[in-house]
């Protein structure tokens, strides 16, 4: 399997690259720099490889064609080209900016993600293709939807650093939302490392998913635990609310201008509108009509797509007719990814629907 | 004062209601997700009780059932919800339309040189070098970013060359606008003429109804009615005519309560001839299954096609869908199909029920089909047993008989060749077991479908506009002074404005290096 081997290297290479950014702001040494970059494009590249070794592995597999043997076609696989997607764009953002310093922000998601894998027991066994699955437009459909989520990922993380560098007391609205959000973000995160930890044994996706899902701590079987789980996120969300300002500082050391924050925040969704409207809804329709003759069924993971949609919509309108700026347009943009999560994870993890795919 | 309609049309024109509506829209949508969608009573009284308690879901559940929202993206506020938004699109791109046609036809006409200095792109800089030769170098450049200059003296002798481009990209945000009002209203020709529905059709049956998809399963009180029609329209052996006469009805009404209870009638027959499963390796995981349908029209065959998932058959704007498959209860309609080879002989195909049995050709032997299994695997013990609901793994039992002694038994297995040989030499295959599997068909009539996928187009090409192509002006001012020519740049564009500021540098890079 010549595929894991360089799925390793590019993990080890972007956690690596994750301390090798955060030290960079710490430090400013442009040697620390130069290390976090190559790490970083190693990594890339490794996971480029690897990738293209997977798609090779599966064509041989599935006896199918090359482009309908392309290694998208579970969670785990999807995740790989997630993490994919959003270090192509990041680094081309580094090149374009010439600035390092939201690497900090970048790599960590990629090698959470990465690690989420790793410590999931997630299947990453190539799994031939159900004949539902057989099709070119669900291709299109997967591949430009995980294109336009890493553009909004990027969005998100820049429309979060805008806030966390812009507000200025704790009373203010916009303060009060990211602490939140991203107080929950963590305890969600946080509850399902937990589950991993306790779950981790050779497992489907499909069994863990849905049965296992914060039974270690929301859903635990004792009251008891569960009260504490929900006090715990309380309570978390509380630190953040608490101790924001030091993240403010950490940032302010970024060197970065809120205005070209606000700016990327904006030119990510401009990007990740018109694909995932093409890719996301439209390539989805099309292939559902094919496939079950309905282009669209109301399905939960359609619903919360169409959501997703008209909350970037929304960011677009407000921008250009209302003219937000600054913290509420960068808020819209938060509560954006936030449903994307919802409707890449969430719909898989807690709703039910027609769609297989990603819950197998 | 203004009039009734000026109010009406401001109130529809007005983002805020847009804005509204998208927040409507998206948390009614919410709770449509939560709640399972036409789903019987007990799955979401079950969702219900996690959410707010058994104590409480009853009533919640009464309540948002007298809401619509247990059928809601058919519920007549969510259509309304959608007509709005509909019309708020509408009335807002009509309102604004007459300002971007100005700006589309709009020439561009010099400016001033205060005009130019406010202007968000600008360079200036001076050449040694004449005004002929400076303004054709401005021009040629000019050209070669794909815009036609125009030129214009002032009355100081300054030159002024100026141009724009791509005006019409100003469309693009209507292009996308009225795109979402096609799609919207190609849905609504498919929810007004078309239908969605479904069956279960055994190999070896036919139909001349579906069923519809968009029933409300939480709703059994029209059972009744739905007994006795469908009674009728078995006992007249699916002729309509004849059904509508027994009850006492008119073809067109017998058809209209039909559908009222969501059977669906179709203008011809569908005939399942055959249904066939290829798995991956010896696994049992599908890898393309297929049904082959006949459709029969007055008695007589019209078309007959092979479907499998992703390859429909349609027939007089009828899709028909391969959708599931399964294994019908009653297995005793189903006969073997075997592939009979004596020694050192033909090969000869037999379709043979359970209980039947034939003589071996060339021999004395008799072959008895004495047992079918769906699904063959042996437990611990050695003992068959049927180990899935599906016809996984069919094989049949047979006793040979006629060689004196007990008769001998042996299980042929069809996805196992191996298993089909005998000591003498010859062998019995089993191809298939024709007649207990049913194929599911999603079936659909949409004729609004070619206008949504029109809306599509439109949409994409309407964002392509809107995003990546944008309206740049240019202007250049070309004045001699003492030292040679002073050249002044101004540009604008309202999109992707640092791809535009890359562009200008190279044009002012090229006039600097063009002498
Ligand atoms: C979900 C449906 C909608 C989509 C996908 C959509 C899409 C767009 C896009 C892509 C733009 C261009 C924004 C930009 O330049 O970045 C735009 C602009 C605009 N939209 Fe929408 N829109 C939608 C609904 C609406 C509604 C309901 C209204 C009515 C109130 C509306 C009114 C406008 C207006 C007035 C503009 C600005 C046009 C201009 O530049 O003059 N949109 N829309």
């Amino acid at each position: 399997m010549g595929s894991s081997r360089f799925f390793g290297y590019s993990e080890m290479a972007y956690i690596l690259a994750m301390v090798a950014y955060i030290t960079h702001i710490a430090f400013r040494k442009k040697v620390i720099g130069v290390t976090a970059t190559s790490l970083a494009v190693f990594g890339f590249a490794s996971q480029t490889l690897a990738i293209l070794l997977r798609w090779r592995e599966f064509y041989h597999l599935s006896g199918m064609g090359v482009l309908r043997s392309i290694p998208l076609t579970n969670l785990y696989e999807s995740i790989i080209f997630f993490v994919w997607c959003l270090m192509l764009g990041y680094l081309l953002m580094e090149f374009r900016y010439k600035n390092r310093s939201f690497g900090a922000f970048v790599t960590p998601v990629a090698a959470v993600a990465l690690l989420f894998i790793s410590l999931s027991g997630m299947s990453t066994a190539i799994e031939p293709l159900v004949p539902a699955l057989q099709s070119n437009w669900l291709l299109a459909h997967v591949t430009m939807s995980f294109i336009s989520y890493s553009a909004f990922a990027l969005s998100f993380s820049t429309g979060l650093m805008y806030l966390i560098m812009t507000t200025e007391h704790k009373k203010e609205g916009a303060y009060i939302f990211w602490t939140v959000t991203l107080g929950i973000f963590v305890s969600v995160l946080l509850a399902m490392g937990l589950d991993y930890m306790r779950f981790h044994v050779d497992m489907k996706p499909d069994e863990f998913m849905k049965s296992f899902l914060f039974k270690s701590t929301y859903k635990n079987d004792s009251a008891m635990v569960q009260v504490i789980s929900y006090l715990a996120t309380a309570f978390l969300v509380f630190i953040f609310w608490k101790y924001g300002y030091a993240l403010k500082k950490l940032i302010s050391g970024f060197n970065l201008q809120s205005s070209v924050l606000d700016e990327i925040t904006y030119k990510s969704v401009a990007v990740g509108f018109p694909i995932f409207t093409l890719g996301g809804l439209i390539f989805g329709a099309i292939w559902a009509d094919q496939a079950w003759g309905v282009y669209w069924s109301w399905d939960p993971k359609e619903t919360w797509s169409l959501i997703t949609w008209l909350i970037y919509a929304f960011y677009l309108h407000a921008r250009f007719l209302r003219g937000w700026r600054g913290k509420k347009i960068a808020m819209v943009a938060v509560m954006g990814f936030v449903a994307v999560i919802f409707t890449y994870l969430g719909v898989n993890l807690l709703l039910s629907g027609l769609h297989s795919y990603g819950s197998r | 004062m203004k009039s009734l309609w000026d109010k009406v049309w401001s109130f529809f024109s007005s983002i805020k209601l847009a804005i509204v509506i998208f927040a409507l829209i998206a948390l009614t949508s919410i709770v449509g997700t939560v709640i399972e969608q036409q789903a019987p009573y007990e799955t979401n009284m079950k969702v219900l009780s996690k959410l707010v308690g058994t104590g409480l879901a009853p009533s919640v559940y009464k309540g948002l059932d007298a809401l619509g929202f247990m059928n809601m993206y058919r519920s007549w506020w969510f259509m309304t919800l959608l007509v709005l938004f509909a019309l708020n699109l509408l009335v807002c791109s009509i309102d604004r339309f007459p300002a971007i046609w100005r700006i589309m036809r709009t020439p561009v006409k010099p400016i001033s040189p205060d005009q130019m200095k406010k202007m968000p792109i600008k360079d200036e800089l001076s050449l040694p070098d004449n005004l002929n030769a400076v303004l054709e170098n401005a021009i040629s450049a000019m050209k070669s970013a794909g815009f036609a200059a125009k030129q214009e003296t002032g009355p100081d002798g300054a030159v002024q060359l100026y141009a724009q481009k791509n005006a019409w990209s100003r469309s693009g945000v209507y292009v996308t606008h009225v795109s979402i009002i096609v799609i919207l209203l190609g849905a609504m020709l498919g929810v007004l003429f078309g239908f969605k529905g479904f069956i279960n059709l055994p190999e070896g049956y036919s139909t001349n109804v579906v069923y519809s998809t968009n029933m409300d399963m939480s709703d059994t009180s029209q059972d009744p009615q739905r007994a006795s029609l469908m009674g009728a329209v078995d006992s007249a052996g699916g002729d309509f005519q004849k059904a509508a006469h027994l009850v006492g009805k008119s073809l067109v009404d017998f058809k209209k309560s039909l559908i009222s209870i969501g059977v669906i009638p179709l203008d011809f027959q569908v005939y399942c001839d055959q249904f066939q499963v290829q798995y991956y390796g010896q696994s049992d995981m599908p890898k393309a299954y297929r049904s082959l349908l006949t459709v029969v029209e007055n008695g007589k065959p019209v078309v007959s096609k092979w479907i499998e998932v992703n390859h429909p058959l349609k027939y007089k704007g009828v899709m028909f869908y391969q959708a599931s498959y399964g294994l019908s209860d009653d297995l005793s309609n189903g006969r073997a199909v075997l592939a009979i080879r004596p020694v050192g002989g033909q090969t000869e195909t037999k379709r043979l029920r359970i209980g039947d049995s034939f003589p071996m050709p060339g021999t004395n032997e008799t072959v008895k089909l004495a047992e079918f299994n769906p699904a063959l695997a042996f437990d611990d013990q050695g003992k068959p047993e049927t180990y899935s609901k599906m016809m996984t793994n069919p094989a049949v039992r047979v006793e040979i008989s006629g060689n004196g002694g007990a008769p001998v038994s042996k299980w042929i297995v069809q996805r196992y060749p191996e298993t089909w040989s005998l000591p003498d030499g010859s062998s019995i295959g089993l191809t298939d077991f024709w007649g207990v599997q049913y194929t599911g068909l999603q079936v659909r009539k949409d004729p609004g479908v070619w206008v949504v996928y029109l809306g599509c187009i439109l949409l994409a090409l309407g964002l392509y506009i809107a995003f990546f192509i944008s309206h740049k002006k240019i202007w250049i001012r070309v004045q001699p002074d003492k030292k040679g020519i002073l050249l002044n740049v101004a540009a604008t564009c309202p999109k992707n404005r640092h791809a535009y500021e890359r562009d200008i540098e190279k044009l002012v890079k090229h006039l600097k290096g063009g002498n």
